[in-house]
């Protein structure tokens, strides 16, 4: 499991390899808090390549999202697939963050 | 004596399989992965669903044991936490204990889907356990052992 980050034009793009779950939640939040520090403000985590996120990972998710809104920034997830979506769905987190079905529409929503 | 090819064992039926695994970890969050692995390639062989194997079986059982370290043991080196599962073609039925004081499952659950829970951070745990599980129970009365039954449905 391991999190890559990279820039696309304006947007950090955050790939989850494998999962999210509670030993590793950390490591992402820090990254993205890292990124946010230096001044971005768009964020974009794409799960194409994730297995399973449990609720440890979920909570980290919604803490960075509240931390990028307060630094007037924008969070958006792509690639979720139809397991994730369900958990998502079963939490309500659906309504909480902008979900898009690809990288590419995700990129286009900021 | 007559030896099986491996055609025939395929074709063996599933529904007279049995298996059982029985594990102790130390209290150490990074064990939790690899313990998950083993419970959902068991459930893989005796063809659970895709479902079960990518959602329900790693959540719920990723939940049970992080409770079990973070907050039964609080992580202390010298607690353990231990697992028994037990798989056939009816369900799979998960028991997590650990050396902790144990908890009151009902006082614990929250609903974390209300407007006002939303944006927890926390507590998810057991709500997830719940809804991806047939079944959650505090399997004695100490409160340190928890059961998770999953029918194959």
């Amino acid at each position: 499991m391991s999190f890559s980050i990279k820039k696309q034009g304006e947007i950090v793009v955050v790939d989850v390899e494998g999962q999210l779950i509670v030993g590793n939640r950390q490591e992402l939040k820090q990254k993205v808090l890292d990124e946010l520090e230096k001044g971005e403000k768009r964020f974009l985590i794409d799960f194409s390549q994730t297995g399973y996120i449990d609720s440890s990972g979920l909570g980290v998710l919604v803490s960075l999202s509240k931390k990028i809104r307060e630094q007037g920034g924008e969070l958006r997830l792509a690639n979720l697939n139809d397991d994730l979506k369900t958990l998502f769905e079963l939490t309500k987190l659906d309504t909480l963050f902008q979900i898009a079905d690809t990288r590419e529409r995700a990129l286009e929503s900021f | 004596m007559t030896h099986s090819s491996d055609a025939d064992v395929g074709s063996l039926p599933l529904d007279t399989m049995r298996l059982a695994i029985e594990l102790e970890i130390p209290s150490d969050i990074r064990y939790i992965e690899r313990v998950v692995e083993l419970v959902t390639r068991q459930c893989e062989h005796l063809r659970f669903t895709a479902r079960h194997c990518a959602l329900n079986v790693p959540v719920a059982l990723t939940e049970a044991l992080s409770n079990a370290i973070l907050r039964g043991n609080r992580e202390s080196r010298e607690k353990h936490v231990r697992l028994k599962a037990r798989l056939d073609f009816v369900s799979l039925v998960m028991e997590v204990s650990d050396d902790g004081e144990g908890f009151d499952l009902e006082n614990c659950t929250i609903d974390p889907t209300t407007a006002e829970n939303i944006e927890r951070v926390d507590g998810r745990g057991l709500f997830l356990m719940r809804a991806l599980m047939d079944r959650v129970e505090r399997f004695n009365d100490h409160g340190n052992v928890i059961r998770l039954t999953l029918r194959r449905g």
